[in-house]
């Protein structure tokens, strides 16, 4: 019998990782969960969670982080900081190659998530971290006093943007269509409030400004075709998501955007790899979705290795 | 060089940085940010592996914007790299050790 190194394999950190971590170390596989940077993923650069229930004041996505990493690492879950580069499924023990050794395993859950999607306009790039941002929590109080823009109209663009008036003077919320698309609840929030200015119908074309950071933008109304300049400090961007797949090889099946295929055991397209959270081909990706569809992975992926009946590792 | 990080601010960050010889690593931080407190112990982590070779340093934004704004930080959390006192180069938002130990031999 060829010596294989895990039982499980899990990569990736953030909610569903975790969550995957607990219930595999809970069954008592031989697991290990790897992170190529550091734990919590998405929910990090959250400000303040109100839809994840069991914390009825809301809880600091940083918070939420600790809490679901202490409780897997109570059971032994063994967790280290690792980049993977690929896998080679072509064999029922699979190969996890990452910088500096290959590691094997009988199951993979693929919890790698997401990341926030680019714009892809000029002065995105030159301008990251000098006023063009993703992330509210962590730079917003540097823009106490300023006027800003945000562009997006989902839940994070209206969530993030109703934070940020705790320290700008003035919000302008980008959006392409004529209505908003985050929850009803977030949507009464911003109108109601009063530094919030929505920019309907409208895309950002460019991000100017000086060696200081940001100084202008340009703002192209999408019906009338007119461009119209704005002086902000600070340019937020929170266009959707794109999944962190691309180190996974042919056989994993993706959609058109790259998301992983499941089926309802969250199995892939290669038997003994899974795939739970935002990273997978789904209708919602919440903190809510991710774990329990990591639930779901962290069983279905038991259930495999006994039906191999192979003599565990160990 | 010692083990451990040396927090700095806006009087002392002159002498402990620009005037420093070799490699000094300056972590801009607010206790507000929580990528700042996922990245604090990778720095910590750093500092046991590597304090013989790097000075590592941090300095609150709260407390020393004169210092966070000189060097335009807009974002955090901002890790300056600087060597003989000049900025070598800089990285924004959450990365990996191994992308620091990675820049800090590049600058070595």
């Amino acid at each position: 019998m060829q010596n294989v190194d895990y039982d499980l394999v899990i990569i990736g950190g953030g909610p569903a990782g975790l969550t995957a971590g607990l219930y595999a170390a809970r069954a008592r596989l031989n697991v290990i969960l790897l992170e190529k940077s550091v734990t919590g993923g998405q929910i990090i650069v959250t400000d303040w969670i109100e839809n994840y229930p069991g914390f009825p004041e809301g809880i600091s996505g940083i918070d939420l982080t600790n809490k679901m990493s202490e409780q897997a690492k109570r059971f032994g879950l063994k967790m280290e900081t690792e980049e993977v580069l690929s896998i080679d499924c072509s064999e029922k023990v699979k190969k996890i190659r990452l910088s500096d050794k290959t590691i094997t395993a009988y199951t993979v859950i693929i919890a790698t998530g997401a990341s926030p999607s680019k714009l892809g306009v000029p002065g995105e790039d030159a301008f990251y971290g000098k006023g063009v941002s993703f992330c509210a929590t962590c730079d917003g109080p540097f823009f106490s006093g300023s006027v800003v823009a945000a562009v997006g109209g989902g839940d994070t663009a209206v969530q993030e943007s109703i934070f940020l008036t705790k320290f700008a003077k003035k919000v302008f919320i980008i959006h392409r269509r004529n209505e908003l698309r985050a929850s009803k609840i977030l949507q009464e929030r911003a109108f109601a409030n009063d530094k919030i200015e929505i920019l309907w119908d409208s895309v950002l074309t460019n991000i100017k400004g000086a060696k200081t950071g940001v100084t202008n933008i340009s703002v192209k109304n999408v019906k009338t075709e007119n461009t119209t300049d704005y002086a902000v400090d600070g340019c937020f961007i929170w266009v959707g998501i794109q999944p962190n797949s691309g180190f996974l090889g042919d056989d994993i099946k993706l959609d058109e955007h790259g998301f992983v295929l499941v089926d309802k055991k969250m199995e892939t397209s290669v038997q003994g790899v899974f795939a739970a959270g935002d990273g997978r081909s789904t209708p919602l990706r919440q903190i809510a979705t991710a774990i329990g569809d990591a639930a779901i992975a962290a069983v279905s992926a038991e259930h495999y290795i006994e039906n191999l009946q192979i003599k565990k590792v160990n | 060089m010692a083990e451990g990080v040396l927090e700095i601010n806006d009087s002392n960050f002159k002498s402990e940085v620009l005037e420093a010889d070799g490699i000094v690593l300056v972590d801009f931080w607010a206790p507000w940010c929580g990528p700042c407190k996922a990245i604090g112990p990778i720095i910590e982590d750093l500092s046991a592996s590597l304090g013989d070779k790097v000075k590592f340093t941090k300095c609150n934004v709260d407390n020393n914007s004169a210092s966070s704004a000189k060097y335009g930080v807009r974002s955090i959390p901002t890790l300056l790299f600087f060597k003989d006192g000049a900025v070598a180069d800089q990285v924004v938002g959450l990365v990996s050790k191994s992308k620091l130990e990675e820049i800090i031999n590049s600058i070595s």
